[in-house]
């Protein structure tokens, strides 16, 4: 085990994966930073230094800068994966999505489909998402409900720099398309991270970060540690949560959600994106088909508002879920009848 | 220099206006009090102003990120500005947008953008709407205008407007700001065109025109001349490259480990706007030291009352969240 924080468990994995296996390659708008400048390659090494060094270490053909141009970089993250190569393409923010939809969509999430299961597209899109700088309705935004939605991706969201390290891992070596939804707010948070550089944590399988008997909190990316701030101060309170980290949401590991509603009875889900057609409503709808028998208070679920996220802190504060709301959810379903 | 003494003081004063707004910004953001991505127009006023000197509210420009001297360069309110960036309620946008978002349309200023490239189409669309409207009493045309920047020119949708803006012979005009890098990295290495971008503006089928963005006079005659190309009726668009350089780093907060030695204080010497035109019209005697001084101190003036007006201004409510989503649901 090795202390670190979440980026560099994201830059450390990509590392030790391109040692290990030389189909790896990186590409993105400044992954490099400092192409074509007095500074030179790796001046800066990335905004969000989750590629400082990669450069230095495998050159300009595996560590690819490019220009401003995200269909051009998720389409020859397609390409490359079609052709034999397992690409960790960065998205700068995942707002910008926006500019290359098709070219995930359309082509790299239905390839394999479409050409009746004889394509291997081996794709990582990483994707810096989320809100909490005050970056506004254009570089906040939590995109899980669109990728989500789409067949023939996979999409994970990690919560912790372990998860971070272990979930990538298996996200280069997965063959199928992966997003990979990491929330820049997490950047700087420090964890445990094993030093196994074979360490993997397989998809579809939810992690119990916190065990309690009374109400099952299902949650994903940074909302995990606002249900864990939550059920830690319930549990002063003698209220126990069960809080179901997702890990993946894509495959959804349906059977850790049932299995602790079917225990505690009531549930609270907490999600970073807009309430309508998201991860929340998806999952309300499994346990209210597959475990309706078991609750006992209407289904409780903690997300932004139905609008794009604002500017002004007190705004963006307001947007947001956060531990206190997680909380006030658990108390109204502990109240119900 | 056809301009008049008022001519020149005005222009003079805004871009003065917009380097103290971005000057003090620099410093405020230091402290913390204000939030968010903020990207500085410092170093690039004389495009903006430049261009919009020649403009009426019935031409529309669309900006980018670094869209504070446009906007005030477009007759944003400096106060409204300066409240937006500062999160306010009473800001331009009610506190929703930010620096990044900055819109007045009023104005004919439909918007900075937080997405590189997004501005090129919509200012299209706008020029279509001008063709439609059809030329005034005077048989010209009103125009949009994008602003982008080095980095943007490399996106498909800036590529797809150009094409777009010649079939349609729409009274686009796509003003290229080239200050030689996209966040950390140099055109040198993005631009495949050897740091040429009006050649492709050139090669959708556009006349093209390319000045020193760094002297307002040669902005300013070059962009009449484009502007008359695209005024009349039947000519399309056109594209303008200007070479120009900013003085801050890509955002507040950049390091720019990515500068040559000394490359801030050689710009800041050689390349200034601001200095270059003091030295121009006092040269030609067209105004003197005074005149200017007066104009710097009222430009400054300016600024300490809106940032004062913004420390006071009123703060959003959390129930402010949901309004404006539509106009009527
Ligand atoms: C679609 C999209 N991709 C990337 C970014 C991140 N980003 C913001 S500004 C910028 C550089 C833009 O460079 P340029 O067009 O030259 O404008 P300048 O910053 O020099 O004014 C980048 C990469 C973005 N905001 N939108
Ligand atoms: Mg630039």
């Amino acid at each position: 085990m090795a202390k670190m924080m979440y980026r560099d468990a994201i830059r450390g994995t990509i590392f030790q994966e391109m040692q290990r296996d030389p189909r790896v390659v990186v590409l993105g708008e400044d992954v490099v930073g400092g192409m074509g400048t007095a500074g030179g390659p790796e001046a800066i090494g990335g905004i969000w230094s989750t590629s400082t060094g990669l450069y230095d270490a495998f050159g300009p053909d595996r560590v690819i800068d490019t220009p401003i141009s995200e269909s051009a970089i998720m389409g020859a993250a397609g390409g490359l994966a079609l052709a034999g190569k397992r690409p960790v393409a960065e998205i700068m923010f995942a707002d910008f999505i926006g500019v290359c939809m098709d070219q995930l969509w359309n082509q790299i999430a239905k390839f394999r489909y479409m050409f009746g299961g004889k394509s291997v597209c081996p794709a990582v899109i990483r994707m810096p998402c989320g809100a909490g700088y005050n970056a506004a309705a254009q570089h906040s935004q939590m995109i899980s409900q669109f990728v989500t939605s789409m067949p023939g991706l996979k999409v994970v969201m990690p919560a912790t720099p372990a998860d971070a390290c272990g979930l990538l891992r298996q996200a280069i070596r997965d063959d199928d398309p992966v997003v990979f939804l990491e929330h820049k707010f997490l950047y700087a948070m420090t964890g445990e991270v094993p030093d196994d550089p074979d360490f993997v944590i397989p998809f579809g399988h939810a992690r119990l970060a916190r065990a309690g008997e009374d109400v099952t909190i299902v949650a994903s990316g940074m909302m995990v540690g606002y249900a864990e701030t939550a059920a830690d101060d319930l549990a002063q309170d003698g209220v126990g949560c069960d809080v179901i980290d997702l890990r993946t949401t894509s495959p959804l590991d349906e059977e850790a959600i049932l299995d602790s509603v079917e225990a505690t009875g009531r549930l609270v889900i907490v999600d970073e994106a807009p309430p309508r057609c998201s991860l929340a409503t998806d999952i309300a709808a499994l346990v209210a088909g597959k475990a309706f028998a078991s609750l006992k208070a209407p289904i409780e679920m903690v997300t932004a508002p139905h609008t794009p996220v604002p500017f002004a802190r007190e705004l963006e504060g307001a947007y947001l879920p956060s531990p206190a709301k997680v909380a006030a959810a658990v108390r109204k379903t502990l109240e119900y009848r | 220099m056809q301009l008049n003494r008022e001519a020149l003081t005005r222009a003079y004063r805004q871009m003065k206006l917009i380097r103290e707004f971005e000057e003090r910004l620099h410093e405020e953001i230091q402290t913390g009090e204000i939030a968010g991505f903020t990207h500085l127009y410092c170093g690039q006023e004389a495009v903006a102003v430049g261009v919009c000197e020649h403009l009426s509210e019935r031409d529309k420009i669309v900006s980018t990120h670094r869209g504070h001297g446009h906007c005030l360069a477009k007759g944003c309110d400096v106060t409204g500005m300066m409240k937006e960036i500062w999160g306010s309620q009473e800001g331009l946008c009610n506190g929703k947008g930010g620096s990044m978002h900055i819109a007045d349309i009023d104005k004919g200023m439909l918007g900075a953008n937080g997405i590189v490239g997004a501005g090129a189409p919509i200012a299209v669309g706008a020029a279509l709407s001008n063709k439609i409207d059809g030329p005034d009493e005077n048989g010209r045309l009103a125009v949009s205008i994008a602003f982008s920047g080095d980095g943007a020119c490399n996106q498909g949708t800036t590529f797809e407007a150009m094409n777009l803006a010649v079939v349609t012979k729409a009274p686009a005009i796509f003003v290229f700001e080239n200050n030689h890098y996209s966040e950390h990295t140099g055109d040198a290495y993005a631009v495949g065109t050897a740091q040429d971008i009006a050649s492709r503006a050139e090669a959708f089928g556009m006349k093209v025109w390319r000045a020193d963005g760094t002297d307002f006079f040669s902005v300013y005659d070059t962009f009449g001349e484009v502007l008359e190309f695209v005024r009349t009726p039947g000519n399309g668009p056109a594209a303008v490259e200007f070479d120009t350089e900013r003085f801050f780093g890509h955002f507040e907060g950049d390091p720019q480990r990515y500068r040559g030695e000394g490359e801030l204080d050689r710009l800041r010497a050689t390349r200034d706007c601001l200095r270059k035109f003091r030295e121009k019209v006092t040269g030609a005697k067209l105004l003197t030291d005074d005149d200017l001084d007066t104009v710097d101190a009222d430009a400054l003036q300016a600024i300490e009352q809106a940032v004062a007006d913004s420390r006071a201004a009123a703060r959003p409510q959390p129930e402010n969240v949901l309004e404006n989503v539509y106009i009527s649901y």
